[in-house]
């Protein structure tokens, strides 16, 4: 139900945001003087901001760069999250102790403060800020999968592939790996929302894109501040980016009840 | 409709249980029909997912609704139907009249709250007592189950009492309220042969002492012998037969009762091979006369080459504390081990939880690094080999593991698991080359070839056995560690992998240690016998002479637990019980 | 239980010297100063100034002495706030903070909690697909998108709320931004109740209760709740930071003077010394927050000690 559901939002976003623009009649920079905060009508379909630009082609453009940034910084943050959380369960020991502990450290800084800092400090580029942000995130998949690869070692498969004259690297691979795999489409999936969350966050403080890009984040701010004479220019964007979150949160957490190691357990005893 | 007679406590009548599992239904009980007389013990004896579980949830009401549903039947309690009662009066019944102890102690307790309250809380429920009162009783109800220093006991968190303590608290509380009837559904399985033999007498004797009916669910028809008085014995969710205990250890009618009782290997003769359910019930449930093999005694192998030698073999746990972590103690698993195993023999390591023989096989075969000591294969310095060599080793000894459900990779096919070690350890085969030893290796633990592209979970736990098994044979190897292989399997299986693990052995002259907790089991399989306790081994000899003339007083008090499986003769009118 | 907390005190020395450090160079290294958005300064008067702030020394010596001065509690002097120092500022700020994020913090619990168990309750019907799905929405949803929202409608449209500002704490000034802040918390927290309720009372001492004659109520409440709560414990540490270090976004639409945002003002302002008192401010408090919970944990829970964060994400 949650994965149909799920699905079903993030298609129809896409949809909207792949091929909308297609149809869009109006340039999204242009400055419509005489269109200024004017209500959707049939030339301009969502409306116009207080600066007289097309809502329509604003938000689905400014989703094209949300969600971009959402995969990549997603990307980036699994990477590491999965090399870094593997090699300290597949290790163990001491090494583990050790990069665990810096895990430890890393989640004590207040990292959301640090890539406001960054942000501020080395300009709005839109790399700069996925890596940011990217290095973030990974924190959390370096624990669920380092915790993953150590419930994976003590199982018997895992020492049987052992006894059986497996190396370890090809453990890792043939034994772990696929095992993983579940866990990490899951949380991956829920990294997503969260990354456009913080982008949208960062934009809504001025500290993201800047102008003529856009993303989400930055329009609801713009609409935010002039909603009493342009709600639509709140609206809209608002409403996109409500959906995409539902929908990503909804997929990863359908994904979960049916890959999830716990929750699949369970389904296999009843 | 009936109603219970002046004799019997509990009548259960056509009673079905059906559960839901996707859109089909699953007839999890069908038809039952049984009586329990006032102040006797029923035995209810049947495989995994007969439906003996089933049936005493179903007493109490506690069958999860959905997916289960009870399709028809009443249960007679006092003249009223409990099936039939309202929520609310059933509730007062529950713990009052009718308590129940479940199988698993670490899990049936709930952890954040001391044992003495959770105790405290029937009490406080059904008697009314006062939190003083009922503290007070608690702490004599410690004491009458042979808790010892109740006092300090009953403040402790469930994590911190042992296995057998934690199943005391759960009789404890369930003869709080002194009931009419108990329910113990399976309570020694997940315990110590020792602590199992403790358990069982005090439930013996809380029964006699309390006057109340007991219906006692198990597996294992060895250990109702002499606590039941009657026995039920279910298979595939129906009632096949129902008689007096002596009478079904006599002459069991059913052949599924013969074949239960003839698949449990005994202490006191050894068959060559065990008969099992199979033997006696055709596939259509037709009855089948048994071949019978006569026993043989086993040949003396002691004479073949040594083919494993273990020299004061040591492996220590560090236990670190305090601040900084130090160490400070160790965990001695294994302290000082030497032994002998000779080529194509099978010496049985036997011994309770936590003596260290499951660390014993893991570091023989260097997959625990030790702490001091020697071991050598075939002349090989197990411990002396480089990664490298140690890998080519591998190929000549092999480990199956007690957990069916873990050892396979869940996400591999059979086929992938069973070549995963000819890829390991032979490179230059072709596929089609490997999907054929594939197939014979299926062929030799007797399953068929076709689920090659099955996944595990497709499969049952004593056929994911013989799958671990052929992956262990899938390299030729001559020494295999059996780590508790049979352990978490129904005796009727379990017979069946200990002959298929014995057939194995001859075709391939296959040299076994074969670790168990069980000593019949092991008394079955083994040449010789090494008994274990706290890291050494305080016996080894020929399994004969260590069950006929055991040396050592703790291989003594082994033996003496075991139940015997043979049925207590009472005087008939003592089994009616008191109230006459 | 000392033991952990003198460990977690000592261990959080070093940690809150790598933040002080981290934050301090990455605020010298930026580009640009605290004053170049003011009109071109006479060479004399910035001379003046940098003296004043101990600009004209080496980085180095100046951040011997900076952190000379926080060990001894001294924030400094704000570059912003001519007349006001680090410390005073915080003053104001964090109580403001801190009384919001209380209440957001009190009624995420109070309404998340009670949300979950409904939901586990009634586990696949309706009330469940209700509760999870608004949960869901709220997790989603932007507070900066559902502030306006509510301003719209309870402040502008029907006016029993006032639009923003703070009035020295007036309860009805309180009520929107607590709301808005407590809302993702209270949609995590249901989510968390939620999956682990429906784990414990698969457990087979839940059947033990039931098996002793306990009433529904009773199971759901007692037996099944408090083994349930701990990973809401858990989540507790980080939910308690989110909250009371103040937000900036809430703090900018309802126009309340909270310490949040200092943060972001003193970035873009390079008002080094109030950045580094905020983010200072901010490490201890993770700090305390995430020992408190480890602590009340422990109470919880006799069994273990906690290994790691297990509630971050459910």
């Amino acid at each position: 139900m949650k994965l149909k559901l799920g699905l079903a939002l993030l298609v129809l976003v896409l949809l909207m945001i792949g091929v909308g623009p297609w149809f869009g009649t109006q340039d999204p920079e242009t400055i419509h003087w005489d269109h200024m905060a004017a209500a959707p009508d049939a030339t301009f379909w969502l409306g116009t901001d207080v600066m007289g630009r097309d809502v329509y082609m604003r938000t689905l453009l400014g989703g094209q760069v949300s969600l971009l940034v959402g995969l990549l910084a997603s990307l980036v943050s699994v990477a590491i999250g999965v090399c870094y959380g593997m090699v300290a369960g597949f290790i163990g020991g001491k090494t583990d102790a050790l990069m665990m502990r810096l895990v430890d450290v890393l989640y004590a800084l207040p990292f959301l403060f640090l890539v406001i800092l960054l942000m501020v400090f080395f300009g709005q580029h839109l790399w700069l800020l996925f890596i940011a942000i990217g290095c973030y995130l990974w924190l959390d998949m370096a624990r669920i999968v380092r915790g993953q690869t150590l419930a994976l070692k003590a199982q018997p498969f895992v020492e049987a592939a052992g006894a059986m004259g497996q190396s370890p690297m090809t453990i890792l691979r043939r034994q772990i790996l696929p095992n993983l795999k579940g866990v990490v489409v899951v949380y991956a999936t829920l990294t997503i929302p969260q990354v456009i969350m913080i982008e949208s966050f960062l934009s809504f403080l001025g500290l993201g894109l800047q102008d003529p890009m856009t993303s989400w984040g930055a329009l609801v701010n713009e609409g935010a501040s002039h909603m009493e004479l342009a709600p639509w220019s709140l609206w809209f964007p608002a409403l996109f980016l409500s959906m995409t979150l539902v929908g990503f949160n909804l997929l990863g957490d359908g994904l979960r009840d049916r890959w999830d190691p716990t929750s699949q357990q369970r389904a296999s005893d009843s | 409709m009936s109603q219970t007679d002046s004799n019997s406590l509990l009548r259960i009548a056509d009673l079905t249980v059906r559960f839901r599992s996707g859109h089909a239904d699953m007839t999890a009980v069908s038809q039952l029909s049984f009586d329990i007389p006032k102040g006797q013990t029923v035995g209810l004896v049947g495989e995994s997912g007969s439906g003996k579980s089933v049936t005493a949830l179903s007493i109490l009401g506690l069958i999860p609704q959905p997916p289960g549903h009870i399709a028809g039947g009443q249960i007679w309690f006092q003249d009223q139907d409990l099936l039939a009662l309202p929520e609310k009066a059933l509730r007062r019944i529950r713990g009052n009249d009718i308590a129940m102890v479940f199988q698993e102690p670490m899990t049936s307790l709930n952890p954040v709250f001391r044992v003495g309250y959770q105790i405290a809380e029937v009490l406080r429920l059904h008697l009314k007592l006062n939190k003083k009162q009922a503290w007070q009783r608690t702490l004599e109800l410690l004491d009458w189950v042979g808790i010892p220093e109740p006092q300090r006991r009953a403040r402790a968190y469930p994590h911190e009492l042992s296995g057998g303590q934690k199943q005391r608290v759960m009789i404890a509380m369930a003869i709080a309220c002194e009931p009419q009837l108990l329910i113990c559904d399976e309570p020694t399985t997940a315990l110590d042969v020792t602590i199992q033999q403790q358990v069982l007498e005090l439930l013996q004797n809380l029964q006699r002492e309390l006057a109340m009916s007991m219906l006692f669910i198990t597996h294992d028809l060895a250990v109702i012998a002499d606590l039941a008085d009657e026995v039920v014995v279910m298979y595939r969710s129906e009632k096949v037969e129902q008689a007096a205990t002596a009478d079904i250890f006599r002459q069991a009618q059913h052949p599924y009762s013969q074949g239960l009782l003839a698949c449990r290997p005994k202490l006191h003769d050894n068959p060559k091979r065990l008969l099992t359910v199979a033997d006696f019930l055709g596939p259509d449930g037709q009855a089948k006369q048994p071949v019978i093999e006569a026993a043989a005694p086993k040949p003396d192998k002691t004479q073949q080459g040594v083919l494993l030698e273990v020299r004061d073999l040591k492996t220590h746990f560090p236990l670190k504390s305090g601040l900084f972590g130090r160490v400070n103690d160790h965990v001695k698993a294994v302290d000082g081990v030497s032994f002998q195993v000779h080529k194509g023999e099978t010496l049985g390591l036997v011994g309770e939880s936590g003596c260290g023989k499951t660390t014993l096989g893991r570091t023989i075969l260097n997959l625990q690094a030790p702490t001091a000591g020697q071991v050598h294969f075939d002349g090989i310095d197990v411990f002396a080999q480089n990664p490298k060599q140690m890998r080519q080793l591998r190929s000549r000894m092999q480990i199956i593991f007690q957990d069916p459900y873990a050892s396979l990779n869940p996400r591999m096919t059979i086929g992938q698991a069973l070549m995963e070690p000819l890829r390991i350890h032979r490179p230059d085969d072709c596929q089609a080359l490997r999907q054929e030893r594939a197939v014979s290796l299926l062929e030799q633990v007797e399953l068929n070839p076709d689920h090659l592209s099955r996944f595990p979970h497709e499969f049952s736990g004593g056929q994911r056995q013989r799958i671990s098994i052929a992956r262990a044979l899938a390299v030729d190897p001559e020494f295999i560690v059996c780590d508790e292989s049979v352990s978490a399997l129904d005796v009727s299986v379990q017979a069946q992998v200990l002959n298929l693990l014995l057939d194995l052995q001859e075709q391939r002259q296959l040299t076994y240690i074969f670790i168990s907790h069980d000593l019949s089991v092991v008394n079955f399989i083994a040449d010789r016998v090494g008994v274990m306790n706290q890291g050494r081994i305080v016996e080894l000899n020929t399994a004969k002479a260590i069950y006929h003339n055991p040396q050592n007083a703790y291989t003594q008090k082994l033996l003496d637990a075991i139940p015997k499986g043979e049925p207590k003769i009472r005087p008939k009118g003592q089994t009616t019980g008191i109230i006459t | 239980m000392v033991e952990l907390v003198v460990k977690r005190l000592l261990w959080g020395i070093p940690v809150l010297w790598l933040i002080l450090t981290l934050t301090f160079f990455l605020l010298r290294l930026a580009p640009g100063g605290p004053f170049d958005q003011d009109r071109e300064l006479s060479p004399a008067v910035e001379q003046l100034i940098a003296e004043k702030y101990q600009l004209d020394q080496s980085l180095p010596v100046q951040y011997a002495q900076y952190l000379k001065r926080v060990v001894s509690g001294d924030l400094g002097p704000s570059f912003q706030y001519a007349d006001l120092t680090v410390n005073q500022l915080i003053g104001l700020g964090l109580p403001v903070s801190l009384q919001i994020g209380f209440w957001a913090l009190l009624l995420a619990l109070l309404l998340g909690v009670a949300l979950g168990a409904v939901a586990a309750l009634y586990a696949n019907r309706w009330p469940d697909t209700v509760a999870m799905l608004t949960a869901v929405i709220g997790i989603s949803t932007p507070n900066f998108v559902i502030a306006p929202l509510l301003i719209l409608w309870l402040a502008v449209h029907w006016q029993w709320l006032p639009v923003g500002g703070w009035s020295g704490g007036e309860w009805r000034h309180l009520v929107l931004p607590v709301v808005t802040l407590s809302l993702p918390y209270i949609a995590a927290i249901a989510r968390l109740v939620r999956g682990s309720l429906l784990e414990i009372l698969s457990q087979p001492f839940i059947r033990t209760a039931q098996a002793k004659g306990v009433a529904p109520s009773r199971v759901l409440l007692y037996h099944a709740l408090r083994p349930a709560l701990l990973p809401v414990i858990s989540y507790l540490g980080p939910a308690a930071v989110g909250l009371m270090t103040g937000s900036v976004v809430i703090e900018q639409i309802f126009g309340i003077p909270g310490m949040g945002r200092f943060f972001v003002q003193g970035a873009l302002n390079r008002d080094y010394t109030l950045v580094l008192g905020v983010v200072l401010v901010v490490g201890v408090m993770m700090l305390l927050f995430n020992l408190l919970v480890d602590v009340l944990y422990r109470w919880v829970d006799p069994r273990t000690v906690p290994t790691d964060a297990a509630g971050a994400r459910g």
